[in-house]
């Protein structure tokens, strides 16, 4: 009797996964063709330079506050945790090539990517969430407009765009917290900070970071979008996409991450 | 010529619309009828192709629309216009870009010559200079009007009207019904109004489809629809609380 249920549970349990794995293959399925989409009507003659302006004023101008400080305080912060080792070997002049290598590598793409998602990926997501369910994305199909056309194509540029410059800017004033605390509190002299980040920094590190950024963009807007157009059910439909779209766009960024710098690490 | 023919179409086990027949001639003016629920739009967004049949078929002057590729259907729906339910106004752009959406895409015509024609189509509608506020600011019956604004700017061969009356005061009402009668003599506009307003499904009607229960039950025009014997549609049109249609639901 107990084995029976057991067995039973068991088949409930393997039809659950069989059904949850197919989701998310579908899923997987769903986002990949959009971004195809995507990048077909990329390269349509037809420019909507306006919107793209636009788009980039929201995505870049807007974030750059948020991106300043957040990657500023980090870049303090790396400075002072490895200080705390590193005067245990009385080696603080390598403060600077860790903070210089790890912003520019890892901490700089990945600290932005996560702000933009936040901030502009879940805004993406709320309003073309909100078109779906206030039939909107019909709308401009009726009116023969192509909605990746009309509504991603712009904040993808956008996107592409702007999170390299942000990342590059991220860069630049972590590394600058870092120097702050170096010079101001550690006692290392100005030459010498800039001469050891200097040594330390290949443009191959800023380099690898830029592509990761553009891939986090990719993602960052193709799961929004994905998210956003495929929203059902009213205001709780777009409150529950756009929680989805922060998660998953979360998650794919630190798997990609994770990919990449695997990556760079063995094609060194 | 809009003709639809033996669709069916489920929504995750509840059938909407099955072995669902109906033909709408060019230059006439088709009214459905239908509660609530019916399936009145999903009817309308499948003759313009927004949404596709499980099975069947949809044509236009010909064309089967659920066959084509992308690029031949939006060239299809350049005839088109439509007014949805909610109006479905694009939030980010004002009035004047809305209505003048497709002047914009897809025409090269100055500035001037599009914001005349904006204010012919707004006048048309009982609205005057609001080209520059934004959807949000508007109401729901405005909201309405300027979705039908921008249903007629391109003078479309086809316009499909979802509830144009629905949420607007009796005047206005009156105006929304003469200018969809005066599209259909003076253009010779094919039209298919959803409406559960009778006074207007007259005026406007050639003919008047009853849809119930994934089917068209009648059709006919205004008149056999008055004297129609079937007690569905006789109590559909005299609002009667007490019928078949009201028993039908309390045995749900
Ligand atoms: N996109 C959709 N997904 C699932 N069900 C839908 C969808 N659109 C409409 N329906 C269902 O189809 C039925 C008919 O809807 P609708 O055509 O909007 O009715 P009405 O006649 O009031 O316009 C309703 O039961 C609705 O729940
Ligand atoms: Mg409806």
């Amino acid at each position: 009797m107990k084995f029976r249920s057991m067995k039973r549970y068991s088949k409930k349990t393997s039809v659950y996964f069989q059904q949850r794995s197919k989701m998310f293959f579908v899923y997987i399925g769903g986002v990949l063709v959009l971004l195809g989409k995507t990048v077909f009507w990329v390269f349509s003659p037809r420019v909507r330079k306006w919107q793209i302006l636009e788009q980039m004023n929201k995505v870049g101008v807007a974030s750059f506050p948020i991106v300043f400080l957040i990657s500023f305080f980090t870049g303090v912060v790396l400075a002072l945790q490895s200080a705390y080792q590193m005067q245990k070997m009385s080696s603080e002049m390598y403060i600077a090539s860790l903070v210089a290598v790890s912003i520019a590598r890892e901490l700089g793409p990945v600290l932005t990517a996560l702000i933009v998602a936040g901030r502009c990926g879940a805004a993406i997501t709320a309003e073309l969430g909100t078109m779906r369910v206030t039939e909107q994305i019909e709308a401009l199909e009726t009116l023969s407009a192509n909605p990746v056309h009309y509504l991603v194509v712009p904040r993808f540029i956008a996107l592409i765009v702007m999170v390299p410059l942000l990342t590059i800017c991220a860069d630049f004033f972590g590394m600058l917290g870092g120097y702050l605390v170096g010079v101001g509190k550690l006692h290392i002299t100005h030459s010498m900070y800039l001469r050891m980040t200097f040594e330390a920094l290949a443009i191959k590190d800023v380099m690898t970071g830029l592509i990761k950024s553009v891939v986090f963009a990719t993602i960052i807007c193709t799961i929004a979008c994905f998210e956003g157009m495929n929203a059902l059910g009213g205001a709780e439909g777009v409150g529950k996409s756009t929680t989805s779209s922060v998660v998953r766009s979360f998650i794919l960024i630190i798997v990609a991450d994770c990919f990449f710098t695997a990556l760079f690490y063995f094609i060194r | 010529m809009i003709e639809l023919k033996k669709i069916s179409k489920t929504f995750k086990g509840h059938k909407v619309l099955e072995d669902f027949d109906l033909k709408i001639n060019r230059g006439e003016s088709m009214v459905i009828i239908g509660c609530s629920g019916a399936g009145k739009s999903v009817l309308l967004k499948h003759m313009i192709g927004l949404m596709r049949p499980d099975v069947g078929s949809v044509s236009i002057e010909g064309t089967d629309i659920t066959q084509v590729d992308n690029k031949r259907l939006n060239k299809i729906r350049m005839d088109f216009g439509m007014l949805f339910q909610g109006a479905a106004l694009f939030d980010s752009l004002n009035v004047l870009e809305n209505v003048a959406f497709q002047l914009f895409e897809y025409t090269n015509k100055p500035l001037a010559e599009i914001e005349g024609r904006v204010a012919e189509c707004l006048k048309m509608v009982g609205l005057e200079n609001i080209e520059t506020v934004k959807p949000a600011e508007l109401s729901g019956g405005m909201k309405k009007r300027v979705g039908l604004a921008r249903a007629i700017c391109m003078s479309p061969k086809i316009i499909l009207f979802d509830e144009p009356t629905t949420g607007i005061d009796p005047v206005m009402g009156g105006v929304i019904n003469k200018l969809i009668r005066h599209l259909h003599n003076i253009l010779k506009t094919t039209s298919v109004t959803v409406t559960h307003d009778m006074t207007s499904a007259y005026e406007i009607a050639d003919r008047i489809a009853m849809l119930y229960d994934k089917r068209i039950i009648e059709i006919g025009t205004p008149e056999e629809i008055k004297n129609s014997r079937n007690s569905i549609v006789r109590q559909f049109i005299s609002g009667d609380p007490e019928g078949p249609l009201t028993n039908a639901a309390r045995r749900v």
